[in-house]
């Protein structure tokens, strides 16, 4: 049985704000393994970026901060790891990309510059060496006349091509894990249908683990293996990707994939909808924070709050979906 | 509730053709140069013809810069056209001066993407329902403030949102007040532009009911502009693909969900992710980039990015219309179907 590459128990991530404190992630447990896809599944302001945020020390602290549990890649401990040395973590061993690629990119420097940092940064390479690594790079993820481009601003390129620069500046050093925020939502969806082809070809041949991290549950079915749904601070549910899909436990990801418009051979009825909305983390309800919304909810839920258990499947739900 | 004015009204259905556009065009110059010169145009609607029945639904879709905003606002004429024509209800409204307008301002509606900048932050909810009564003068004062409330009411709000102010709100709440407002007037037709795009799936689709009910109930046309293919779907009678600028297919909603023709439209529909991991298919992957309307490419628009190109597609433009042997309404714009 191999050992996962990223361990994180019960991570809580705090901010600091005028109407008082808010655990945007309260409490995640989860494991990563070499080489594999994971989707992080919600909708805004369930904590997934900020998940993805403090795996890479981004938090912005302050008003932020780890405010306990774990996080442990490789052995180590990313929580008590100080900034030179998670400087010398980002970018080679985890890499992260965001969603909108026009602010990730500094806007004035070329891309060029920008990337020879990144590799120069991470590896022994002089200036020569770094730029040509760079063209290669850009090159793979399909960006046309490379050597060429490499001379570009990123407003000189399209939103798909900048999304595929960010890639390979992600990808340069070759990172076990990958974190990829969005990293298609903010694409045409013909363009995010190549952009996501790429990242899928990369990984398999830089052989990196992924964290997808997405409201989009059609680019999850394609991509991930399998995927944690998060509420409120809190995964819901976990699943491989057939069986969260076929057979959802948790009452949210069952609403959240009825909820979803698909295309059908006629046009459908009305779509069915999880009635009220996400709650305001700081005036959270008592017991399950999705009891309020919950068809199944019974007089337990708005008491007490679920665990969730460990294994590949679990529901953190009193009453889950039955099978 | 008052009855729609030039519309229908539950079961009572006038097939007239409520909205008409014919060859509409809309260019952007682009000045430059010393003297700011137009060195070029950009052009974002380029040829355009329409129709839309009452209570139908047009779903317009396509991806960034083809033209689907243009088009909508120019419909409405908060874009003056370039050249074509615009009839509502059989009357030309093209080039009326303002005054003339009016009256047909309070038929046509629009309802915008972002719910965060298109709801005034200075104005509590009240006051923005207020607005377009009292910029039209319909009825007395306490009949605005009944109807206010009732606009509410129809969009799943209750009054306690009146003397709020829009930042108190979520995007798919904003969005409903939004909507509200277009009702306001009780227009015979909106223009929605994206108006889901920007808000979570579990909202969205309470939003999209919203709009399928005030279709069926109020009799009210729909220009439903979007991106995603599956929301269209679930809410259009007729659906026009855009690419650059032109319509290059156009059919009713089954049709062209049955069978695509147009090899844009056939990608984009295998371009959306399923979220269905036991469906094995193949995609069809598009090279290259979505082309700006700045510098089309010479004959079809799409060829550079066509799978199925011919020598001919890169010379010659083609025309929207009937396939070769076909009946029907069906309307492609492509070589393959001459």
């Amino acid at each position: 049985m191999t050992e996962p590459l990223l361990r994180v128990r019960d991570l809580a991530v705090e901010f600091d704000t005028e109407q008082g404190v808010v655990r945007a992630v309260d409490g995640l447990s989860f494991d990563i393994y070499p080489e594999e896809t994971v989707g992080l599944v919600g909708e805004s302001g369930c904590g997934k970026t900020v998940t993805g945020l403090s795996l890479l020390g981004l938090i912005p602290k302050p008003p932020g901060r780890i405010a306990s549990g774990s996080i442990e890649f490789d052995g180590r401990d990313l929580v008590h790891t100080s900034e030179a040395e998670m400087r010398a973590i980002r970018g080679s061993e985890i890499s992260m990309i965001f969603q909108e690629p026009m602010t990730a990119l500094n806007p004035v420097f070329t891309i060029g510059t920008q990337m020879v940092d990144v590799l120069r940064l991470h590896k022994p390479l002089s200036a020569a060496q770094a730029r040509r690594e760079a063209v290669d790079m850009l090159g793979h993820v399909g960006i046309p006349a490379p050597a060429r481009r490499i001379n570009d601003y990123p407003h000189q390129l399209s939103g798909g091509q900048r999304q595929r620069v960010m890639i390979a500046m992600a990808l340069s050093c070759g990172p076990k894990l990958l974190v990829a925020d969005e990293p298609t939502t903010a694409l045409d969806v013909t363009t995010q249908a190549q952009v996501l082809e790429q990242i899928k070809k990369l990984q398999e041949e830089f052989r990196m683990a992924m964290i997808l991290i997405t409201h989009d549950l059609g680019v999850v079915a394609e991509t991930c293996r399998r995927a944690m749904v998060m509420y409120c601070g809190k995964i819901v549910e976990r699943a491989p990707i057939g069986e969260l899909y076929a057979q959802p436990r948790h009452p949210y990801t069952a609403g959240l994939l009825n909820s979803i418009p698909r295309i059908h051979a006629q046009r459908p009825e009305r779509l069915p909808t999880i009635p009220g909305r996400v709650p305001d983390l700081l005036h959270l309800p008592a017991g399950c924070r999705f009891s309020p919304r919950c068809e199944r909810s019974m007089e337990r839920c708005r008491v007490e709050q679920p665990g969730l258990d460990g294994g590949e499947s679990a529901a953190a739900c009193f009453n889950p979906v039955p099978a | 509730m008052s009855p729609i004015a030039g519309g229908s009204w539950k079961g009572v259905t006038l097939t007239e053709l409520l909205l008409q556009v014919r060859d509409l065009q809309k260019y952007f110059p682009v000045r430059g140069g010393l003297f700011r010169r137009v060195q070029a145009q950009v052009r974002a609607v380029d040829g355009v013809s329409l129709s839309l029945e009452t209570g139908q639904t047009y779903g317009l879709v396509g991806e960034s810069g083809c033209g689907k905003s243009t088009l909508g606002r120019a419909i409405l004429r908060l874009h003056e056209p370039t050249a074509g024509q615009i009839r509502l209800d059989g009357a030309d409204i093209t080039q009326l001066d303002r005054q003339a307008m009016l009256p047909y301002r309070r038929r046509m509606q629009m309802i915008f993407q972002d719910p965060y900048a298109s709801l005034s932050p200075r104005r509590t909810v009240a006051q923005t329902l207020r607005e377009p009564l009292d910029l039209h003068r319909i009825g007395t004062r306490a009949e605005r403030d009944a109807r206010v409330h009732e606009l509410l009411d129809v969009v799943g709000m209750g009054p306690r949102a009146l003397n709020r102010y829009p930042h108190e709100f979520s995007g798919g709440q904003r969005q409903r007040i939004g909507i509200a407002r277009a009702l306001a007037l009780d227009p015979s037709l909106i223009v929605a532009d994206e108006p889901v795009s920007a808000l979570d799936v579990s909202v969205q689709s309470q939003v999209l009911n919203l709009v399928a009910d005030l279709q069926r109930d109020r009799g009210i046309s729909f220009l439903f502009i979007a991106h995603d293919l599956a929301v269209i779907q679930q809410v259009s009678d007729v659906v026009g693909v855009m690419y650059l600028g032109k319509i290059v297919e156009s059919a009713s909603a089954s049709a062209i969900y049955a069978a695509p023709k147009h090899p844009y439209t056939q990608a984009l529909m295998s371009a959306i992710p399923v979220p269905d991991p036991a469906l094995q298919r193949t995609r069809i992957v598009l090279g290259g980039d979505v082309p700006s309307p700045r510098n089309p490419p010479p004959g079809c628009p799409f060829h550079p990015r066509c799978p199925q190109a011919m020598d001919r597609c890169r010379s010659e433009v083609p025309t929207l219309k009937r396939p070769a042997g076909t009946e029907g309404g069906h309307l492609v714009s492509c070589h393959l179907y001459d």
